[in-house]
């Protein structure tokens, strides 16, 4: 029979906060967190004092006067007429498109760049980095700046293709490319071209499909079947025929030289702004996601290459089936935070006239509103939310391609 | 009992900051210097010369109230704001006044708490075409491509005329007048809007001004003028004294040539006496020494000298006086007496 009693029940000491290392690190937490409830409080004290002197009020409701302004990309039906809090929508979805835009050919250009520069060819090597180190390192609101500006010196007015007798003709009798943006044709849907598009929605899944059935029989019987080919015929084929047996319900709408005498109307108008931010964001990103790319599969061990090569295995083939996948592991984290770049460094839009968020909500409206305070306050929160859903987003997918131990 | 001492402390330091942001005359003096903020340069209102040496229009209200107040017209810190930071700067108190262009209106006079304190240019909202383009009236500018400054006045009053006239257009936003400037001359856009003045100062600088015209239409009323913050009605006399001084001068024929004699004895024109402080304590009402306007007066002259030098018809912005002459001459220019 054991005698044991209980250890000796602590008493707690108020002494024990400062003396305890138990106590003490949440002693100083408490401290540090009102010392910082005080700050923020006097700062809001100070602000509601100081707006009050000036007669000043914080409210919202000129979100629902009308804006007044006109704006030059709008992707939902907005007029002069229409609210603030639709130009601030206006607004969003353009940041959204230059975002989406952005962060895809980021990626195409971060990833072709990252790979050859591990290139064995020395002028490829080379070129890679010089690209990598010329962007990266040059503020991408200069870029932004300077791409805008070879695009409005260097292309013609869209009047040299205006007129009966124009000095430039439509390339292609389609396409414009012009100081205020490239004017490219807008398929024209007739009846019976949402077939076709259904045709090619379900080519696509049966891309995926046939990849999937390629990757089982890979692995199950190691026979591998090609990819490339097969795919794009998949992908177009049926749709071309299907596209032919409707009788060619989609059409193009190129741009009209005639309609007025100041710009091309019809078809579809990629703005100058846009393209300048577009390009200026990825090529800059790219250069950082460059960077990402080579470090992810630098940190593929040598002998995994090596291990490939020995088994037969083509470059190319080991850079697809063996460095890359490993890789991603590594690279995915650091992108989720260029995605994350990419969104908040489109606010430099205004630079450029871009209509994003920052220069509706955050520029007009703020301007003929005059309400800074809540406008900011909109604009943060609206960032906020933004970068935390991508960050949300990124790391599902990094959660579902990261090494999973067993 | 802490919560009361803190939140004591705290109104205490809100009321010191208040009060601390009421007196800008009082800042002004013991600063030494006058913040004044105008645009990031438009050439006859506000630009830097080859020196650096800010000059223009709108500059010459800024050295006048800063003779007026220091006593030294190159006391003057030139703060350059775009059309959209000009109000912060001067809500925030960057900027003592904003002397840039800026349009009178009821929201910016009652809802941002600015105090307009008068009108030394009144303007219109016009167009710039290329004579190539052969627009004669800006009413055939249907689906042109507009460049107009952002934040502006004018952005609100385009979509006002297009909207009422039922046509089209594309608006081309941009932060500056050089950027617009360049925009326009590339051929980026069809037209540029802003106010006739700046038009007409735009178009001096270019290369071939004769190549582009400004169309006839005026679509707004655009009265320009210096505006301090609301609430501090001290300095608001001040800023709105010294330019009806540089308008009432002209009217009493008091020039940069003659203000000294006439400061330096009394004459026989008791409004021009009490004006250059020979009679009377018009300036120690305000706060000022007796010949604060006279000091005002004698940096750039009155206002009709101002006019011409910087934008009149012998310059080459070259603007008739127009609706800006004197009330005496058919124009809209009137002071209050001094009395």
């Amino acid at each position: 029979m054991t005698a044991l009693t209980d250890p000796p029940k602590e008493s707690f000491r108020i002494g024990m906060l400062l003396s305890d290392t138990r106590y003490r690190s949440l002693t100083f937490q408490a401290i540090a967190l009102l010392v910082l409830i005080y700050c923020i409080a006097t700062l809001a004290n100070n602000l509601v004092t100081n707006l009050a002197a000036a007669g000043l009020n914080i409210s919202f409701d000129f979100l629902n006067a009308p804006s007044g302004y006109d704006i030059n990309q709008t992707l939902i039906p907005y007029t002069s007429q229409s609210t603030n809090l639709q130009a601030a929508w206006v607004g969003i979805i353009n940041t959204l498109l230059v975002a989406v835009l952005a962060c895809a050919t980021a990626t195409i250009f971060g990833v072709i760049a990252g790979v050859l520069r591990l290139s064995n060819n020395w002028l490829v090597r080379k070129l890679m980095s010089f690209y990598v180190e010329i962007f990266r390192n040059i503020p991408v609101l200069i870029w932004i700046i300077i791409i805008f500006t070879i695009i409005t010196a260097a292309l013609d007015s869209p009047r040299a293709y205006l007129g009966d007798d124009p000095s430039k003709q439509l390339g292609l009798g389609y396409f414009a490319f012009t100081n205020r943006g490239i004017y490219v044709p807008l398929p024209v849907w007739g009846p019976g071209s949402g077939i076709v598009v259904g045709v090619f929605f379900a080519s696509i899944i049966g891309v995926f499909a046939y990849r999937r059935y390629a990757k089982k029989l890979l692995f199950d019987t190691g026979r591998l079947l090609p990819m490339g080919w097969p795919s794009l015929v998949i992908l177009f084929v049926p749709a071309i025929i299907v596209y032919f047996v409707m009788g060619s319900p989609i059409s193009l709408d190129a741009p009209d030289p005639l309609a007025n005498r100041f710009n091309l109307q019809g078809g579809l108008q990629v703005p100058a702004p846009l393209i300048a931010l577009w390009f200026a964001l990825s090529i800059y990103t790219g250069a950082f996601i460059a960077e990402n790319v080579r470090a992810g599969i630098q940190a593929v061990s040598k002998g995994q290459t090596e291990a490939a090569a020995a088994l037969g295995m083509r470059p190319r083939r080991i850079m697809n089936l063996v460095v890359l996948p490993q890789a991603l592991r590594v690279i995915i984290p650091p992108l989720i935070s260029q995605y994350l770049n990419i969104t908040k460094n489109s606010s430099l839009a205004i630079a450029v006239g871009y209509a994003d968020i920052t220069a509706t909500l955050g520029g007009i409206t703020l301007n003929t509103s005059g309400r800074a305070i809540e406008c900011i306050l909109l604009l943060m929160l609206f960032y906020l939310i933004i970068s935390l859903s991508i960050s949300a987003v990124m790391n599902v997918y990094n959660n579902a391609i990261k090494l999973k131990e067993r | 009992m802490k919560k009361s001492v803190f939140l004591g402390a705290l109104t205490v330091a809100g009321v010191t900051a208040g009060v601390a942001a009421a007196g800008t005359l009082d800042d002004v003096k013991a600063r030494g210097t006058l913040n004044c903020g105008v645009t990031t340069g438009l050439i006859g209102f506000a630009a830097p010369d080859a020196n650096g040496v800010w000059d223009g229009f709108d500059v010459g209200v800024c050295r006048a109230v800063a003779a007026a107040v220091l006593g030294d017209a190159t006391a003057v810190e030139f703060v350059p704001t775009t059309g959209k930071t000009r109000f912060t700067a001067l809500a925030s108190g960057e900027i003592d006044m904003l002397a840039r262009n800026t349009t009178w209106t009821f929201s910016r006079d009652v809802d941002l708490k600015f105090e307009f304190v008068g009108i030394n240019y009144y303007d219109g909202q016009g167009f710039m075409v290329p004579k190539a383009l052969g627009v004669s009236s800006a009413k055939e500018l249907d689906g042109a491509t507009v460049c107009i400054q952002t934040g502006t006045t004018t952005e609100l009053n385009l979509a006002d005329f297009f909207r009422k006239n039922n046509i089209s257009y594309e608006p081309v936003p941009i932060e500056t007048n050089a950027e617009g400037q360049q925009l326009y001359l590339a051929g980026a856009c069809d037209t540029y809007t802003t106010d006739a003045s700046g038009l007409a100062a735009t178009r001096a600088a270019f290369e071939n001004p004769a190549d582009h015209v400004v169309l006839p239409e005026i679509i707004s009323k655009e009265p320009l003028g210096p505006l301090v913050r609301h609430g501090d009605n001290e300095w608001a006399d001040v800023v709105r004294w010294t330019l009806n001084a540089l308008i009432a001068a002209e009217e009493l024929g008091v020039t940069s040539a003659n203000v000294a004699d006439m400061a330096a004895a009394a004459g026989d024109n008791p409004e021009i006496n009490r004006l250059v402080g020979t009679e009377g304590n018009l300036g120690e009402q305000l706060g000022l020494d007796a010949d604060w306007a006279a000091k005002a007066i004698m940096v750039g002259g009155n206002y009709g000298e101002l006019f011409e030098k910087n934008i009149g018809e012998n310059t080459p912005i070259g603007l008739a006086r127009g609706l800006n002459a004197q009330w005496t001459d058919g124009g809209l220019l009137y002071t209050p007496p001094f009395r």
